[in-house]
């Protein structure tokens, strides 16, 4: 996975003035980088999950003695592998697996008979969720706090939100998690749900209750991170001269931060933000099992235990091309923010 | 040159935007005074005496240089004398800066800031890096506009292309919308002239505007900034290290050295006749134009002054050709040449009967007083 990062000042092409933009000219690099992106993503999907079907088969254990059950007589467990079809060659059942993909059948559980989609479908929104209102409060705490810290740095709110924000990551998640349970759920006060998830659709302020709890917990590392990246670059962005030419304009220091040095200042915290994005979606086993949420990550782990090569697989591609288009959502981003990446591009 | 410059400069002819100087300081009034400014940095190495005890005076409409090697000053002094450098957190400043009556070294905060942009405007010597790689040229003009004047967007917009096209930049329509990378280097100082100049400020602070150019769009640059100056009727400070640059385009220069000026005249008198051996030293460390090819340049050995640990005396002693013992313990005051209009600080000044004794013994024992081999031809003056 390749990320781009913007070309720096540095690199920006010295002079010359450019020829007049064709009429249209300026949404084609746009249209370019989603079908460069486009090809990417198929290779590393056939990648990905061909190399997953390969190490799930190399798992010592067999899905059909697993799925046949404890008590199972040989002929039992045979007559389950061969249900399974898990006779045929492993390269046989990867196409066919590919093929089911390809007509949009994921296939179904082993287990359970459910099919792989439906399983997906209940699964991903609450990942999702949880995934973008976690980066959401992340976002929301660290950008405020780090440009009032580059806009003064060593001072009180720099020094304060950088030791709360580095022993807030070097703690476990879990342990926060369970410092927010005592706090919020149960110890000191009861106003929130420990554990379980609520619909968005079945009750929308039960759904926010159940999610407030885990995002938080998710969201503190990675708060603490973009607040020392993006003030740190910032306060890089404030040494330029074009910060000093803005100044001498008069302009107020709000404006000087907001207007001339944020945008200039955020390509890292953007691309870091799509790489968590892009990891989270993937499931968070940890937070989602301290607060019994039944998320990607833990259909993941049950797969895993279960040899539930299906859902497994489903799952699987489901993170790749979450992951991919996040990356290609960042890619775009790049283009909105700096307008040298769309010459070059 | 010479005669470009006087023309446009004795023109006055008005144009539309150069709204000139709006009431305040006539021509000739005092605009800018600095007495006794002081800079110093306070770092981990020890105190950088970056200005000391600087006083100068520009006149409304006047061109002044302040002229000097890097690490002079110059440009410390002008970002004081705007006060975009203030004291705290390791900077010391004292000495008072008056603008127009308004002594602006009080100010601070949106009192200070209130003249910048409208009144005093700032040119960087980078046009590479001193427009916001992010924000369409159109925006970065307007925004000045928009702060300090109560129009619309849409006149400020109109404006934005107005100043442009005063700028000589070619279908300013199109430029507005443009972003500083499509543009070359010469291009975005024009840019960022229209900035400084959008609001019809009366005082223009240019430090070394044409230093990151090539040198085929230096003159135009200079001449622009010439034009503009003489037919708004603004005084300018034009911050330099060449004096060819200043020769023809300046009322009168102020020579710089280890944070102090070492000699000021009107612009004729200093090249006329120079007192201080710096100034002398960095008018023959310039090719001449006329002379023949392949003459070896007249550097100035050694290196500019350590501003941590400047030397006793006179700062320019260590490299000075004629420095004697008085000079490396004594420092000179500032005194007057004749006129006060003409200043230098010098124990020995350029063509005095002192100096030509001064010279002849360095010559003699080869070494000046401060140990420096002096030969003859280093010294033909």
């Amino acid at each position: 996975m390749t990320l781009t990062t913007p070309a720096g000042p540095a690199l920006t092409p010295a002079g010359g003035a450019s020829p007049a933009p064709k009429p249209g000219g300026r949404h084609r690099p746009a249209l370019r980088r989603i079908r460069k992106r486009l090809v990417h993503l198929l290779i590393v999907l056939l990648a990905v999950t061909f190399l997953s079907f390969v190490v799930v088969d190399l798992l010592p254990g067999d899905a059909a003695v697993v799925v046949a059950g404890d008590n199972a007589t040989p002929e039992q467990v045979q007559q389950v592998r061969e249900d399974l079809q898990l006779d045929r060659p492993l390269l046989v059942r990867y196409v066919d697996w590919l093929g089911g993909v390809v007509t949009g059948d994921l296939g179904s559980s082993f287990r359970t008979g459910q099919p792989v989609a439906e399983a997906l479908a209940q699964r991903i929104p609450v990942t999702f969720e949880i995934t973008i209102v976690a980066q959401l409060l992340a976002l929301l705490i660290a950008i405020p706090l780090a440009v009032y810290s580059a806009y003064r740095p060593g001072r009180l709110v720099d020094r304060a939100s950088m030791t709360i924000g580095f022993g807030a990551a070097a703690m476990p998640t879990f342990v926060f998690g369970m410092v927010l349970i005592v706090l919020f759920a149960g110890g000191v006060s009861s106003i929130l749900p420990a554990t379980g998830y609520v619909g968005f659709f079945e009750d929308p302020l039960g759904n926010l209750r159940s999610i407030i709890l885990p995002c938080l917990t998710l969201m503190i590392a990675e708060a603490a991170v973009y607040r020392q990246l993006l003030r740190s670059d910032m306060i890089s962005t404030l040494q330029e001269d074009f910060i000093l030419m803005a100044r001498s304009k008069g302009l107020s220091a709000r404006t000087i931060l907001l207007r001339h040095a944020l945008r200039p200042s955020s390509f890292s915290l953007i691309t870091l933000s799509g790489v968590n994005i892009g990891r989270l979606l993937g499931g968070t086993v940890i937070v989602e099992t301290l607060f019994a949420i039944p998320g990607l990550g833990q259909l993941i782990v049950q797969a895993v235990f279960n040899r539930d090569y299906m859902i497994l697989q489903g799952a699987l591609l489901f993170v790749a091309v979450a992951y991919v288009v996040i990356n290609m959502l960042i890619d775009l981003l790049y283009l909105a923010l700096d307008p040298r990446v769309r010459r070059d591009a | 040159m010479t005669g470009t410059r006087s023309e446009t400069r004795n023109g006055r002819s008005e144009d539309v935007l150069g709204a000139g100087a709006q009431g305040g300081a006539p021509d000739g009034a005092d605009l800018l005074t600095a007495e006794d400014v002081v800079v110093r940095f306070h770092t981990k190495k020890g105190v950088v005496h970056a200005v000391e005890g600087v006083s100068l005076r520009l006149k409304a409409g006047e061109v002044l240089a302040v002229v000097g090697e890097s690490g002079s000053g110059k440009t410390v002094f002008t970002r004081r004398a705007m006060g975009l450098i203030s004291g705290g957190r390791g900077t010391e400043v004292s000495g008072t800066v008056t603008y127009d009556g308004t002594r602006i070294s009080e100010l601070s905060g949106k009192a200070l800031s209130a003249f910048w942009g409208s009144e005093i405007a700032l040119i960087l010597q980078d046009p590479m890096t001193s427009l916001n790689p992010v924000k369409r040229i159109g925006a970065q003009l307007t925004e000045t506009i928009l702060l300090h004047e109560r129009v619309t967007k849409k006149e400020a917009l109109e404006r934005a292309v107005e100043l442009l096209r005063s700028v000589g930049l070619s279908e300013p329509e199109r430029r507005v919308r443009q972003y500083p990378h499509e543009l070359s280097g010469g291009m975005r100082q024009r840019v960022t002239i229209a900035i400084a100049l959008s609001c019809n400020p009366r005082l223009l602070l240019a430090d070394e505007p044409t230093t990151a150019l090539d040198v085929t769009v230096q003159a135009q640059i200079l001449d622009l900034l010439a034009d503009l100056q003489a037919r708004r009727r603004m005084a300018m400070l034009l911050v330099t290290h060449d004096l060819r640059v200043v020769r023809s385009r300046s009322d009168r220069i102020a020579v710089m050295y280890a944070g102090r000026i070492v000699e000021t005249a009107p612009t004729p008198e200093l090249f006329a006749e120079p007192k201080m051996p710096y100034t002398e030293a960095l008018m023959n460390a310039v090719p001449p134009v006329a002379g023949p090819n392949h003459v070896r340049l007249q550097v100035i050995p050694g290196r500019p002054p350590d501003l941590i640990n400047p030397p006793a005396g006179c700062k320019f002693s260590p490299r000075c050709p004629y420095a004697q013992d008085r000079c490396l313990t004594e420092e000179p005051p500032l005194r007057d040449a004749g006129s006060p209009d003409h200043q230098y600080r010098c124990w020995f000044p350029v063509g005095s009967p002192a100096w030509a004794e001064a010279k002849a013994r360095n010559i003699e024992r080869g070494t000046s007083a401060a140990g420096t081999p002096v030969t003859e031809e280093m010294v033909l003056t």
